[in-house]
């Protein structure tokens, strides 16, 4: 589906597809809780109608009631501006993933580094939370976070720099369109393609803030890290762009090494591309439950010190890959 | 001009609107207190009376990574035109990656070997 006029495309594509990730992202949340739940032997939500599949508005709806304070020594233009900055960041990466054959709103000739620019660009709106709070723990959660997520950026660079190489382009579509046939970059070449995938898939959670390296937030710690300050609607939106973000990832990780719409045999379709990223997203609720934080000096130490050569290593081995083979 | 910009450039303003319009509504719909205490609006400090401000000096390790971050991110600059052109450029190129890289992480063993990647 596509329109002649580039602003009806974007404006009709664009919609229904933040539309969908918006559903999607409001009814992971139930999702996630509920899973939780199960994980540990207790129902979950359930009193909200049935199943409490209407938690998520009730939620929203509770979030959007609740009054809004900011406090008096805080910085109150940037304190703001920080909330809607994160959502649009992380939404902002959706314009270039291609989720099926041609459903894109726009594929850019450089649509994976936009995509990854987007991503990283969230470090900023989490650091102007942070520093205009005027709280130790929103500044130490941001200070982290900072740190974490400019670190982390290299590598999650050169884990998709592999994708790249393979398929000789930047534009999402062009990788999709080399994998397909079970060709997938995550299982060809045997090797560096599974281990670039769970370099990528790794420090992806590292830039969406998820455990095991939810640094900015660490509740345990840190109160509630950047968004301690934060109260109704405001705060959702924090939660709605961590939660926007892990999907959005989930969704490229899934076009950049598990094929995208690629199905088995001839039966390519959004639905492919549908089990996929969904699996993944629920597989980073799973981890999220099964796994503690990592210290914060730990975190930095897996970045540079092994995360770091394994990206570059891999880059090499791909380089050399294509150019032999 | 690639047509795509333009449609990028209407989800951008979409997303823009998304983002912002949910504060709106929030200041549509949320109550406001009738009677404030001024306690309400100072800054959480786990009960305490809030010590002076938080905007102080930090630790310089942030800045080494930062200054490492740099270093790296601009290899990457050089490696993604490096990465597409793979095919076109041969063997010389990828010999030269090999040593341009090598160089550099020559430059993070040193960098380790100081301490620069320690979190003191």
């Amino acid at each position: 589906m596509s329109f002649d006029n580039p602003w009806i495309h974007g404006l009709v594509m664009g919609l229904i597809l933040a539309n969908v990730a918006l559903v999607i992202t409001g009814y992971s949340i139930w999702f996630e809780r509920k899973f939780a739940g199960r994980m540990q032997n207790r129902p979950g939500p359930s009193v909200v109608g049935p199943w409490g599949l209407l938690q998520p508005l009730a939620d929203a709806l509770k979030l959007l009631q609740k009054e809004d304070i900011v406090p008096r020594s805080a910085d109150r233009a940037l304190f703001n501006l920080a909330p809607p900055l994160t959502v649009f960041c992380a939404l902002s990466a959706l314009a270039v993933v291609p989720v099926g054959p041609g459903v894109i709103v726009a594929d850019l000739h450089i649509g994976i580094l936009f995509a990854l620019a987007m991503g990283s660009l969230t470090v900023f709106p989490v650091w102007m939370a942070g520093w205009a709070s005027n709280t130790k723990y929103a500044l130490l959660g941001a200070m982290r976070s900072a740190a974490q997520s400019i670190s982390y950026e290299i590598p999650l660079l050169l884990s998709a720099t592999v994708p790249i190489i393979l398929a000789d382009s930047f534009r999402i579509t062009d990788i999709v369109n080399a994998q397909l046939g079970g060709k997938w970059f995550a299982l060809w070449p045997p090797g560096p393609g599974i281990a670039a995938f769970a370099l990528f898939f790794l420090c992806s959670l590292a830039e969406a803030n998820r455990i095991p390296f939810d640094i900015p937030e660490a509740e345990s710690e840190l109160v509630s890290g950047v968004s301690t300050e934060y109260t109704g609607m405001k705060w959702g939106l924090f939660q709605l762009a961590e939660y926007l973000h892990t999907f959005i990832i989930s969704l490229v990780a899934t076009t950049l090494f598990l094929g995208g719409w690629d199905g088995p045999g001839d039966n390519d379709g959004i639905i492919w591309m549908a089990i996929k990223s969904l699996t993944l997203f629920a597989g980073i609720f799973w981890i999220r439950w099964s796994f503690m934080r990592y210290r914060a000096d730990q975190l930095m130490a897996i970045c540079w010190k092994f995360f770091l050569p394994l990206g570059l290593v891999l880059v090499m081995l791909t380089a050399l890959w294509v150019h032999l083979i | 001009m690639d047509p795509n910009w333009l449609a990028a450039l209407v989800f951008l303003i979409l997303s823009g609107i998304i983002a912002g319009g949910q504060l709106v509504a929030a200041r549509v719909l949320a109550v406001r207190a009738k009677n404030n205490v001024s306690t309400k609006y100072d800054t959480y400090e786990c009960g305490e009376e809030p010590d002076g401000a938080a905007w102080v000096r930090f630790h310089p390790r942030y800045y080494v990574i930062a200054l490492l971050f740099v270093l790296f991110d601009v290899e990457t600059v050089f490696l993604l035109p490096w990465a597409i052109n793979i095919d076109v450029l041969g063997t010389y190129a990828i010999v030269e990656m090999f040593v341009f890289i090598s160089i550099l992480m020559l430059g993070w063993a040193y960098a380790w070997r100081k301490g620069a990647l320690e979190w003191h």
